[in-house]
């Protein structure tokens, strides 16, 4: 079964994202910012990560350089998925090292068609 | 007729048979499109929007306008809003893959490949080859094929001219890398290019009624078209679409339609998996 942590600060966005992700055959883990996701991955990496980016404690983006960085046994899918929806962020995510780009509100059919552009679903 | 009062119910009155009968039956003749009486539902909620504007309460008041034939145009928005525009970006990306294979198969002689998209709608299929094509182009040096994309419907075409999606459009399908390099932003739109608009002839076409395109092509994609048109339609397009093939050339059909017991101008291709071509 594919794994996915979903990183975001709501408790509604994950709990959305969640179920969206188990119809899609996906075992979910959550973190509500970006350091307790670099804990997660440390301890286990997942197939994907839902990344939003504006959180606190430590940013999306922090988290994603520190991941792209850290010295991890396979590189993990990570699809942003945040209200930032301004071209400048897009290209920042991207160069950080950002597989796909989710901008918020989403629904089913796009994170499913965006997990199916990274070869997740 | 009543027009709607500041007061009305939001929820609308039921249609009458004969408001559903005349609805679908404009439909049909316009553009060969059926819709099932079980589905009747979705004139409701494809027309709200033309209720609304026209600040009408109910379908029956809609057809009564229609009838009386006072406006020209009331024909044409009815059946541009019930068209059936369902599309996104890369739709059934697999089938990308083996177009790619289809084109380059095309291109042996050195010549330029030619695609008619058939019921491109809001034009994310001729964008996508386009953006495919235009990408390859810039890696190998191939040519980019000519891309000829028609729909039924003028709003339909319209809005392909202009490139122009939302952000819920935008990300159907469309890898982000893709989407910044061949979009630009504009509010929360996103509008494509002109260096990839202009790789696309868009033109209004009535499957049903109008000549194809000039010329032959090599690829023709006629995706979740033919399933919403009657058998005595299909048997007018079929023969349209195999007289615009060139010889080996190949037709697309959606994922879940097929040709087989409906027409014997094609057969499955041996070459490309789900693809059709004519006999030989």
């Amino acid at each position: 079964m594919k794994t996915c942590l979903v990183v975001d600060d709501s408790k509604v966005i994950r709990k959305v994202a969640r179920h969206i992700l188990e119809t899609l055959d996906f075992t979910v883990t959550e973190a509500c910012d970006g350091r307790e996701a670099l804990a997660s991955c440390m301890a286990s990496i997942p197939d994907v990560i839902l990344l939003d980016w504006n959180m606190p404690v430590m940013s999306g983006m922090d988290f994603l350089r520190a991941l792209r960085e850290a010295d991890v046994p396979r590189r993990p899918k990570v699809v942003f998925c945040t209200t930032e929806n301004g071209m400048a962020y897009i290209r920042a995510a991207i160069e950080a090292g950002a597989d796909e780009y989710v901008m918020k509100p989403f629904d089913r059919e796009t994170l499913e068609s965006k997990l199916q552009i990274v070869g997740m679903a | 007729m009543t027009p709607r009062s500041a007061a009305s119910s939001p929820a609308s009155p039921p249609a009458s048979q004969t408001a559903i009968n005349v609805l679908t039956a404009l439909l049909e003749a316009r553009t060969g499109q059926q819709i099932a009486a079980y589905r009747s539902w979705r004139l409701d909620t494809a027309l709200k929007p033309l209720l609304r504007d026209r600040n009408l309460d109910t379908l029956d008041q809609l057809v009564t306008q229609l009838l009386e034939g006072n406006d020209r145009l009331i024909g044409d928005r009815i059946v541009d809003a019930l068209v059936n525009q369902e599309t996104s970006f890369f739709r059934d990306a697999q089938v990308f893959e083996m177009l790619a294979e289809a084109v380059a198969a095309a291109e042996s002689g050195g010549r330029r490949a030619r695609i008619w998209c058939a019921g491109c709608s809001t034009g994310q299929e001729p964008l996508s080859l386009a953006m495919l094509f235009a990408d390859r182009h810039e890696t190998t040096g191939a040519p980019v094929p000519e891309i000829v994309a028609t729909d039924v419907s003028d709003a339909a075409i319209a809005r392909a001219r202009a490139g122009r999606f939302s952000q819920f459009e935008i990300q159907r399908g469309l890898p982000v890398r893709r989407m910044v390099r061949w979009f630009d932003t504009t509010g929360s739109d996103w509008i494509a290019k002109p260096d990839l608009l202009k790789r696309i002839v868009f033109r209004r076409m009535n499957l049903m009624a109008d000549p194809a395109p000039v010329g032959r092509f090599d690829i023709v994609l006629c995706r979740n078209v033919l399933l919403y048109l009657s058998a005595t339609t299909k048997e007018q397009v079929f023969p349209k679409i195999a007289a615009a093939l060139n010889p080996g050339g190949v037709f697309v059909m959606g994922a879940g339609e097929t040709v087989i017991g409906q027409t014997r101008l094609f057969e499955p291709s041996k070459r490309f998996r789900g693809f059709y071509e004519t006999p030989r």
